[in-house]
C-alpha cells in the first residue's frame, strides 16, 4: 500500500464540543440580560457593552501579537465574554475611558500576564470590576435610575441607590428593615429588573433565563450554584429569624443585587473555580458566607465581587483537598 | 430505571452501521499469519517449523506457565515458515505462516451444527479443556480464559457475568454473535457456570439492542440460574470493573481482582468459544469481526480464521476507499491505530474501523480551560487532567498517590476534552513509568 495510515493512540473519537463552543453558549446565555438592559438604558447600555467586548478583545489581540508568542486565542469568545460580564458589572452612565482602563485591568492584567486562557487564578472580568470600584469609587457607585424604553414618566431624579445600597445606609442611621423596605420596589420587581444597579445585574429573571440554558448546555453544574446561593439563604434566614427589623428577608438578598449574575456567571467559571464536584460545593459554601459577611458587616453594601476573588485564591487549595470519589476505595458492602 | 454503573462516564455517537449485517463466513485465505502469542500472559512456544503438514485445528504453539494459552492451526496446510511480522501493535512478533489448501479439521472435531445441551464433563475436565482449547477472553483483552476458572484460594465466586455490553461505538461483533448464536452463549455460559461452581449468571447487555435482549430473554427462560438484564447505555460500561458495579452494585477495590467481589466476568464471544470448545471439542481457530467505519463500503460482519490477514476483510467489506485516512484495530475508544492493513487478524481482534481523512486527525490541542468535565466523566473518579500533568512533568511520585495505575484507559477524558488535550496519551506514559517503579520497588 502507497498510502500513509495516520497512526495515534486511542481515543480516536472525539466530542464535537469545543472551548469556543462552551464560550459562545455563555455569550447566548447572557443575551436576555443584555436585552433587559438595552430597555432601561437604552443607548448607554449598547455603549457599555460594546466599548466593553471591542477593548478586551483588541487587549488581548495586541498583547498576543506584540507581548507573548504563541497562539492567537480572541477567536475562542473567552475576551467577549470576559467583555460582557464587565459591562454587566458597571453602571450605565461610566465614562467610555474608565470602561477601557477595565478591559485592559481584565484582560491584560488578570488574564495575560498569568499566561492566557486558562491560566488566570481570578475572574478576570471580576478584577478588572474591583480595580475600579477601588480606582472610581464615585462613577462606580452612581447608579441612573432605570428608565424603561418608550414610557414616558417623568423621573425626579437621575441616580439612585441600588436595594442593599439604601439597606446599608439606612440601618446604620438607625432605621429598621420594615421603614427602608418601604422605599424600595418590592421583590418582584426586584425579580424582573425594576431595582437600581449595574447593567447585568437589572433583571434576576432574564439572568435565571440564561442560567438554565447553561445547564442545558452543560456549560456549568449545579454544584457551585445550589451550594452558593443556598448557604446565603440560611445564613441571611437565620439572622433574619432571630432579628427581622436589624436583618432583612434571606429573599431579599437572594433577588438584589449582584447575586444572580455572581452565583450563574462568575462563581461558575470554569478557570477559576475548583474542578471535583465536592470543592466546588465547599467553594459555593465559601462564596455565599463572605458574600453575607460583606453585605452585612463590611465595608461596601455589596461584597459578591470580592467573596469570589477571596475564594478563586482558595481553589488551588480547595483542588488538593478535595478529591473526586474514587472507585474501588471505599471498602465494598458486605455481602 | 434501567441499571448502569454510578461514576462519570460519556456517550459517544453509537454508529452501530453493521448491526444489520448477518454474520457471513469468510473464505479461508490462501496464506494465514498466526501470531504464536496472542494472549495476555507468558508468551506460547511454536511447535511447527518450516515445511511441516498441519491440519485445521492442530495444536501449533503450546501454552508456556500458568498464564498461558495454546494456538491452533486455523486452516489446513504446510508451514511456509515461522518469521516475525508485524502484529496490530506496529511490532514484529513471532508468527506462524501457513500456505492454506482443503480445509480438513483434526479428528474427534464435531463440526455439525447440532446444539449440544448436555453438559457430560466434571469441573475439572471443563476447564482443561478449556486450558487445551486455547480459549482465551475475547472481549479484547485475551486474558487465558482457564485461569479465571481457577477461583484463588479463601475466595469465592458467586455470581458468573456474561458481559454483552459491547459500548464501544460501531462494535456488532458480540451484537450479531448473540442474535445468530444465542443459544449456544447459554449453553457456554452454563458450562462456565459449573466451572466455576455458580449458581447464578447474569448477561448484561446495553438497552442499544433490543433484539439481542428479547432472543436472550426469551432463551435464557430454559436456562437455570441465567438472567438478562438490559443496561441504560454508557461507555465504558463493558469495562469490567463497570459492569459489576452497573449489575451487582459491588466495587472492585483498587488494585485487586474482580474476585473480590464475588463475580467473574466472561464475554460473549468467549462464552461462545467455551461452548465450541467444551461441547464440540472445537479449538479457538476463527471469531467473529466486525469491520465498518465511514470509509467502510458494506459495513459487514465475519467469522473469520485467526491469522487471516486484514486487508482479506476489508476486500470483502468493499476494499480500501479512496479517502481512507486510519485503520483502527477494535473499537474508536480503545482500538489501535494499525500502521498496515496486512497485519493479521489475532484472537483478541473485534473490530477493524476504517475512517475516512477527515476524521483521522485530532482536533487542535488548545490551552485546558479547567472545565472539569475530565474529571466528571473518568468512570475511575480520577482527576485525568492532573495525571496528565504530572505524568508530563515527570513527577512519578505523586502520579502514584493520584491513582494512576487505577486509570483503565477507556478515553473518556480525552473523549470529552473541549480543548481535545490527548490526556489519555500523558496518562499511558504516567501509568507505565510509575508501573515500572511500583515493580522495581517490590523487587527490592
Amino acid at each position: 500500500m502507497d498510502k500513509l495510515l495516520t497512526i495515534s493512540g486511542s481515543p480516536h473519537v472525539h466530542t464535537d464540543d469545543s472551548i469556543r463552543k462552551i464560550m459562545f453558549s455563555v455569550i447566548y446565555a447572557m443575551v436576555p440580560a443584555m436585552l433587559v438592559s438595552v430597555y432601561f438604558f437604552g443607548l448607554d447600555a449598547i455603549r457599555i457593552i460594546a466599548i466593553s467586548v471591542i477593548s478586551c478583545v483588541v487587549v488581548e489581540y495586541l498583547i498576543q501579537k506584540y507581548l507573548i508568542n504563541g497562539g492567537m486565542t480572541i477567536n475562542d469568545g473567552s475576551a467577549i465574554v470576559t467583555g460582557v460580564l464587565l459591562a454587566f458589572n458597571v453602571p450605565s452612565n461610566l465614562p467610555t475611558w474608565i470602561i477601557i482602563v477595565g478591559a485592559i485591568v481584565s484582560i491584560g492584567v488578570a488574564k495575560m500576564a498569568f499566561g492566557g486562557i486558562g491560566k488566570n487564578p481570578f475572574n478576570p472580568a471580576l478584577v478588572g470590576r474591583v480595580f475600579l470600584l477601588i480606582s472610581f469609587p464615585v462613577q462606580m457607585t452612581s447608579w441612573p435610575v432605570p428608565k424603561p424604553l418608550f414610557s414616558n414618566t417623568v423621573l425626579d431624579a437621575v441616580t439612585g441607590p441600588t436595594p442593599l445600597g439604601i439597606l446599608k445606609e439606612g440601618l446604620s442611621a438607625g432605621k429598621t428593615v420594615d421603614e427602608l423596605m418601604a422605599q424600595m420596589p418590592g421583590y418582584l420587581n426586584e425579580l424582573i429588573g425594576f431595582q437600581g444597579g449595574s447593567l447585568g445585574e437589572m433583571s434576576a429573571l432574564a439572568l435565571l433565563l440564561g442560567a438554565v440554558f447553561m445547564f442545558y448546555k452543560k456549560v456549568i453544574t449545579w454544584h457551585i450554584p445550589v451550594s452558593y446561593l443556598l448557604t446565603a439563604f440560611v445564613f441571611t434566614g437565620i439572622l433574619w429569624l432571630i432579628d427581622p427589623s436589624q436583618y432583612a428577608n434571606p429573599l431579599f438578598h437572594l433577588v438584589t443585587g449582584g447575586l444572580i449574575i455572581g452565583v450563574f456567571y462568575m462563581a461558575t467559571d470554569m478557570v477559576s473555580t475548583p474542578m471535583a464536584p465536592k470543592g466546588q460545593i465547599i467553594f459555593g459554601i465559601g462564596c455565599g458566607v463572605l458574600t453575607i459577611l460583606i453585605r452585612l458587616w463590611g465595608g461596601y453594601p455589596e461584597g459578591v465581587s470580592f467573596a469570589i476573588l477571596i475564594m478563586n485564591a482558595f481553589a488551588p487549595l480547595i483542588n488538593t483537598g478535595f478529591k473526586p470519589t474514587r472507585f474501588g476505595i471505599i471498602k465494598p458492602a458486605k455481602a | 430505571m434501567l441499571k448502569t454503573f454510578k461514576l462519570g462516564g460519556v456517550h459517544p455517537p453509537e454508529n452501530k452501521i453493521s448491526a444489520e449485517a448477518a454474520i457471513e463466513t469468510l473464505p479461508i485465505p490462501k496464506r494465514v499469519y498466526v501470531m504464536v502469542t496472542q494472549h495476555l500472559g507468558a508468551p506460547s512456544v511454536a511447535l511447527v517449523k518450516k515445511g511441516d503438514d498441519v491440519k485445521t485445528g492442530q495444536l501449533i504453539a503450546k501454552s508456556s506457565g500458568f498464564i498461558s494459552a495454546n494456538v491452533h492451526s486455523p486452516v489446513t496446510g504446510k508451514v511456509f515458515k515461522v518469521d516475525d511480522v508485524m502484529d496490530q501493535s506496529g511490532y514484529r512478533k513471532p508468527a506462524i505462516i501457513i500456505d492454506a489448501e482443503e480445509d480438513s479439521w483434526v479428528d474427534g472435531v464435531d463440526n455439525s451444527g447440532d446444539i449440544i445441551h448436555a453438559i457430560t464433563l466434571s469441573r475439572d475436565q471443563i476447564i482443561q479443556r478449556i486450558n487445551e482449547m486455547g480459549v482465551v477472553g475475547l472481549g479484547g483483552a485475551t486474558f487465558p480464559t482457564h485461569v479465571k476458572m481457577m477461583i484463588p484460594d479463601g475466595k469465592k465466586a458467586e455470581y458468573l457475568i456474561i458481559n454483552g455490553v459491547e459500548c464501544e461505538p460501531y462494535l456488532t461483533s458480540d451484537h450479531r454473535l448473540m442474535i445468530e448464536k444465542g443459544e449456544e452463549i447459554l449453553v457456554g455460559t452454563s458450562i462456565l457456570m459449573k466451572a466455576l461452581g455458580v449458581s447464578k449468571a447474569m448477561v448484561g447487555i446495553e438497552n442499544n439492542k433490543p433484539d439481542a435482549i428479547e432472543k436472550l430473554t426469551g432463551l435464557a427462560r430454559n436456562f437455570k440460574g441465567i438472567s438478562v438484564h438490559a443496561l441504560k447505555v454508557k461507555y465504558p460500561q463493558g469495562g469490567e470493573k463497570q459492569l459489576i458495579k452497573a449489575l451487582t452494585g459491588r466495587e472492585v477495590p483498587s488494585g485487586k481482582l474482580p474476585i473480590e467481589t464475588g463475580c467473574v466476568v466472561d464475554n460473549v464471544g468467549t462464552a461462545y468459544a467455551v461452548y465450541e470448545a467444551v461441547q464440540k471439542n472445537k479449538p479457538l481457530i476463527e471469531r467473529v469481526v466486525t469491520v465498518t467505519g465511514k470509509a467502510a463500503f458494506k459495513p459487514s460482519n465475519f467469522m473469520v480464521r485467526i491469522g487471516t490477514p486484514i486487508n482479506e476483510l476489508v476486500e470483502m467489506a468493499g476494499g480500501l476507499p479512496e479517502n481512507l485516512g486510519k485503520v483502527v484495530g477494535g473499537g474508536p475508544m480503545m482500538g489501535k491505530a494499525l500502521m498496515s492493513v496486512e497485519a493479521p487478524i489475532v484472537k483478541g481482534s473485534s473490530g477493524i474501523l476504517l475512517m475516512p481523512v477527515e476524521e483521522s486527525k485530532r482536533v487542535d490541542n488548545k490551552p485546558c480551560i479547567r472545565c472539569a468535565r475530565c474529571v466528571s466523566v473518568c468512570p475511575m473518579g480520577l482527576e485525568p487532567y492532573l495525571l496528565a500533568q504530572l505524568s508530563k512533568n515527570e513527577i512519578w511520585e505523586r502520579t502514584e498517590t493520584e491513582r494512576v495505575m487505577d486509570c483503565i484507559e477507556c478515553g473518556s477524558c480525552h473523549y470529552t476534552c473541549p480543548a481535545g488535550k490527548p490526556l489519555l496519551d500523558y496518562i499511558r506514559l504516567g501509568k507505565n513509568k510509575t508501573g515500572q517503579i511500583i515493580r522495581s520497588r517490590g523487587k527490592k
